[in-house]
């Protein structure tokens, strides 16, 4: 019989080369797919890519329209969806104590967080493109600012909830109202988790290709126009991976990898400013 | 119960009860808080002590679940009133917690932050009343060159110390004292508690404490309470030396608790 402290370190050990192959096969797959992306996509990333629209099979051209397409309908969506997600979750998260109304909405927000991308773009294909009865960058930002709003409310009221009720008491104490307490005491503890938040939301919906696909379309050429479908770099590279056309999968793979690196800068960010928040407070 | 009489009373408490949800936390208090005095509340851990002092400004008010009973008179007014203005209640009753709770903000907005709410100041006022409120707080001469850096970067008793500066700004009649030193080392303590003695030139002290020693030290009536009753109120030195109940003999002697 081994003694105690020998059992456990070979217990130790054991679960130790466990975990470390676990995260190892993890990881090996992410490397695999981000090494593929860059061996393809580097070298079809020039500046071509960001200068010339789509152009048809045979010809040069690069993502110009789908870039500055993919910005606005993320922008705006993003706009929409922020002040809505972050009233939402404080209303939450400060006044969801009493009644029914807030475990309700925190329901309703947690299968919404969840529904799959391609109901939100049928959504809004039926409630909006359908009575408009033509595709546009409207449609698209629409359908990405429902995508943001759960995920900002959800954000929202976690990062509000991790504020100590004693910076509330210590506020009310004052004599400060409610809203003052909210807006200048509690909003502002929480604002760096806030702000982490809708970057990730930002970085979510940056990649979403089903919403898209019923709402903004796509379009082979500059617009700016909003009314108008619109290019955007999720539908682009669906549309020219599945190509037979080798110029069109270069410019898919340059867009996968342009994206990806825009995401992961996201997530980046929001960790670093989460980080920062975490010591100073 | 064993009540002293207190003279010249600035609180009058008379039966109060207390319930979280169907819990009756405090029972039947009656007692007064003696005006420009400290008055401190001992006794083992929840045995109401704090559940009296946020009875004050209404702290329970925040939480649906918390209400009181009967009538606490400040002024000629009782405090429990529903009609009492909330807000304006609490300007004149201060409130420093266990924990130092400094506002994400500068060290000026921080004290600024109250009394902002009450009084519309010019620049220069303001700037002369963050800095009456650090001095009498004993914190200027160490936050004077910092005043734009954020509250939360300073020491714990520092923290401290600007949470206390930030009540008295608002200059309220009645400052509450919620274990303000628990969580502080023994130099910041030794700080507050000269504090505390100043403080009552100006101010009614109620603090509440785990530290009988404090008590002792700091308090000129002290108020002995033990599940949710009251046993004994008393001025300080003959609670400690000659307590008139058993109860309080025996807490003070460290026969329990």
């Amino acid at each position: 019989m081994l003694n105690l402290y020998t059992r456990r370190r070979i217990l130790n050990a054991v679960g130790l080369s466990v975990s470390v192959l676990a995260m190892l096969f993890g990881l090996f797959w992410l490397c695999w797919i981000l090494i593929t992306l860059l061996d393809h996509g580097l070298p079809a990333l020039t500046l071509i890519v960001f200068e010339q629209m789509t152009p048809p099979p045979g010809s040069a051209g690069g993502l110009l329209n789908a870039i500055a397409g993919s910005a606005m309908m993320t922008l705006v969506g993003t706009l929409i969806g922020t002040p809505i997600g972050i009233l939402a979750g404080t209303y939450l998260a400060e006044f969801g104590q009493r009644g029914w109304m807030a475990p309700v909405t925190r329901f309703i927000n947690d299968v919404l967080l969840s529904a799959p991308s391609i109901v939100i773009g049928l959504f809004v294909y039926e409630v909006y493109v359908v009575r408009v009865k033509h595709f546009s960058g409207w449609a698209g930002a629409l359908a990405l600012s429902i995508l943001v709003i759960p995920i900002v409310i959800r954000t929202t009221e976690n990062m509000l909830r991790l504020v100590p009720s004693t910076l509330r008491e210590a506020a009310a104490a004052l004599g400060a109202p409610q809203w003052k307490v909210i807006n200048f005491v509690t909003l502002r503890a929480a604002r760096a988790g806030i702000i982490t938040g809708v970057l990730l939301a930002v970085a979510r919906i940056s990649g979403e290709t089903a919403p898209l696909l019923f709402t903004s379309l796509n379009n082979q050429f500059w617009s700016s126009n909003m009314d108008q479908p619109m290019a955007n770099l999720p539908v682009v590279i669906f549309q020219f991976a599945m190509s037979p056309y080798a110029d069109w999968q270069n410019l898919a793979w340059a867009g996968a990898l342009l994206i990806t690196v825009s995401v992961l800068t996201l997530n980046i960010m929001a960790r670093v400013l989460f980080r920062q928040s975490a010591t100073t407070h | 119960m064993d009540i002293e009489t207190v003279a010249n009373p600035k609180i009058i408490i008379k039966d109060l009860n207390f319930y979280y949800g169907n819990f009756r936390a405090l029972k039947d208090i009656n007692l007064s808080i003696a005006e420009k005095m400290v008055t401190a509340f001992i006794g083992p851990s929840g045995c109401g002590k704090s559940t009296l002092l946020r009875t004050f400004n209404r702290m329970y008010q925040l939480y649906p679940q918390q209400k009181a009973t009967g009538e606490i008179m400040l002024d000629g007014e009782n405090i429990l009133d529903p009609k009492q203005d909330l807000n304006m209640l609490r300007a004149k009753i201060g409130m420093v917690f266990q924990k130092p709770t400094p506002f994400p903000m500068s060290i000026y907005d921080n004290i600024a932050f109250g009394v902002k709410l009450y009084e519309n100041l010019s620049k220069h006022d303001m700037e002369a009343r963050v800095e009456w409120a650090l001095r009498k707080a004993a914190l200027w001469g160490e936050v004077k060159d910092k005043l734009k850096q954020s509250g939360t970067g300073l020491s714990g008793g520092q923290q401290q110390r600007l949470c206390i500066a930030r009540a008295i700004a608002v200059k309220p009649q009645i400052l509450l004292l919620d274990e303000p030193t628990s969580a502080l080392d023994p130099i910041s303590t030794a700080h507050i508690e000269k504090l505390i003695d100043e403080l009552k030139e100006d101010f009614t002290i109620v603090i509440v404490t785990h530290n009988m020693q404090q008590a002792a030290r700091i308090s000129d009536y002290t108020a002995y309470m033990y599940l949710g009753d009251l046993i004994e109120l008393g001025e300080t030195s003959s609670v400690f030396t000659n307590p008139k109940r058993k109860e309080t003999e025996d807490y003070i002697t460290g026969r329990f608790g």
